[in-house]
């Protein structure tokens, strides 16, 4: 067996072990964690793979940002577990069926060559002979497809836009800093100094 | 031993070796170091209040951080009832693991680095961004109110900076085209970034205090109004672990610095007398030139209030850092100075 096929069955199993943590931990901390070291170990297969670039991105942008926001929200829950337990059974159809779609997307994509050999005889290959990952990947991405990156980051946006005015508050008596009026203000505008008599206070 | 054993060893039993060594010797020299950087900013912070700071241990108490680090690793380890156990004590150690995982890519001089990986800054990018797990995990397990708190103020403010920081990465890899930190501190011959790119150079400073939670950023920790912020439950081993982690950080930060805006290790003028220091010397005095302006910093400058942090993060950082980035790129590609 060599290095890297034990590096990568090392990988695929914390991966899958992680996975199956992420949804029978109790606690939902500790399963927002594990969903962290799956995505840890991803980026692992990914850079066994050549794609060094997605593997690194992967870790920056869903370890790094999105999962801290997922802990961030779920820290914060007041979690009543009996409750939680009482809606399993309720939500089982749905999980059911999105677990079976995947299930068949998986057995497409693992007996890809069963199924259309045709398709994957060239196979997709992680890395190009002559550039790098990140300069191949930006090659593609800002030459090729530009309008459809274009068009995802305005979509971004607009979710960004939407999410913030759906939870925008509109309170009546909101304190805020005013910094223009803080520098504006003068010493003598806002010191009064009195001369207090011994014996009588103010 | 025959044809088969013997390219195995060639193969993986050396490199292996090789690595670990490598691995070591920069661990140590590290950890090494950090116990002298500790006791220089505990002396620069003194002379500036006119104290004297620590001088008992040692000569000119030059080893104060080692009697520091003993005294805290013979203390009991003391666990919070409520607390999570396993999450509160893998936190310090993951932050003291990522703090030093960093220091793989850093180059010390030309072809010095344990791994010299083409995506240098990202990997570190990377790993400096995971180091927000460790202060959230612990303020969580610690199942007490201030961690808590401080933890939470310390993912909002981390996830803040990471996004200045990046885009002034942007800024300096589109002087560079190239993700490896050796080509980043070779793009640098004729003139340190910190030159052209002078805006940005503050802005990664200022950032780099804020990442670190150092003052005056230190709200995660903020001992007036949260005790110790995360760090409230901890004691004994844990806690130095977590000090040695954050001080681990703050040091790579200072070493990114170098990188990215003062040459690493170039010297300042390639002539005669400048260019026969070995570049290692070079890298470690602008490391140290740096460490000191975070220590000055710690001293002289009272801190921010929480607000007001947010607002330099997103609402001055973020659009002045992203106007240089396309500055940046208009004029490389207006000069044909892209390379």
């Amino acid at each position: 067996m060599t290095l890297a096929s034990f590096a990568f069955y090392m990988f695929a199993t914390v991966t899958v072990a992680s996975a199956l943590m992420v949804i029978s931990a109790r606690n939902p901390v500790h399963s927002v964690l594990f969903l962290i070291l799956t995505f840890f170990n991803s980026a692992g297969i990914f850079l066994l793979l050549g794609a060094e670039f997605l593997a690194l991105l992967l870790v920056i942008v869903y370890v790094g940002a999105v999962a801290v926001l997922f802990l961030f929200v779920v820290m914060m829950l007041d979690i009543d577990f009996v409750e939680l337990n009482e809606g399993f059974l309720q939500y089982l159809p749905v999980g059911a069926l999105v677990g079976l779609v995947l299930l068949t997307e998986l057995i497409m994509v693992l007996g890809g060559s069963a199924i259309a050999p045709d398709m994957i005889a060239g196979g997709p290959k992680a890395t190009t002979d002559d550039m790098t990952n990140a300069e191949a990947l930006g090659r593609v991405l800002y030459t090729d497809y530009v309008f459809f990156f274009q068009t995802a980051g305005a979509i971004l946006l607009v979710a960004m836009v939407g999410a913030i005015v759906l939870t925008l508050q509109k309170r009546d008596n909101p304190k805020r800093q005013s910094v223009a009026a803080q520098n504006a203000r003068r010493r003598d505008e806002s010191v009064e100094v009195v001369k207090v008599k011994p014996g009588q206070g103010l | 031993m025959d044809n088969a054993s013997l390219s195995f060893f060639q193969a993986y039993v050396m490199p292996f070796l090789l690595i670990t060594a490598h691995s070591l010797a920069i661990m140590i020299a590290l950890l090494l170091a950090l116990a002298f950087f500790m006791y220089a900013d505990r002396k620069v912070w003194a002379a500036v209040q006119l104290r004297r700071g620590p001088n008992v241990v040692g000569p000119f108490g030059l080893l104060q951080s080692f009697a520091d680090i003993l005294k805290y690793l013979f203390k009991e380890v003391v666990v919070p009832t409520t607390a999570n156990k396993a999450v509160f004590l893998l936190a310090p150690f993951l932050t003291m693991f990522l703090a030093l995982s960093a220091w793989a890519v850093i180059p010390f001089d030309e072809g010095w680095a344990v791994a010299d990986i083409n995506l240098g800054i990202l990997y570190v990018l990377a790993i400096s961004s995971l180091g927000v797990y460790g202060v959230i995990m612990g303020g969580w397990a610690s199942n007490s109110k201030y961690p808590f708190l401080g933890a939470l103020r310390s993912a909002a403010q981390m996830v803040s900076y990471e996004v200045s920081i990046g885009l002034v990465i942007i800024t300096v890899l589109l002087c560079v085209g190239s993700l490896n930190l050796t080509d980043i501190v070779l793009a640098q011959k004729n003139i340190w970034f910190c030159v052209p790119l002078f805006p940005m150079f503050v802005v990664f400073f200022i950032s780099a205090l804020a990442e670190t939670n150092r003052p005056p950023f230190d709200l995660p920790e903020a001992e007036s109004e949260l005790v110790a912020g995360f760090m409230v439950e901890y004691s004994s081993t844990p806690y130095v672990v977590f000090m040695i982690g954050e001080l681990a950080n703050i040091v790579l930060m200072c070493a990114m610095t170098t990188i990215l805006f003062l040459g690493g290790w170039l010297p300042p003028i390639d002539i005669a007398p400048f260019n026969m220091v070995p570049g290692v010397i070079w890298f470690t005095l602008k490391l140290c030139l740096m460490f000191f302006m975070f220590a000055m910093v710690k001293a002289m400058v009272p801190r921010y209030r929480y607000d007001q942090l947010m607002r330099l993060g997103w609402k001055i950082f973020l659009p002045f850092s992203l106007i240089w980035v396309v500055l940046t790129a208009g004029v490389l590609q207006y000069f044909d100075l892209a390379p």
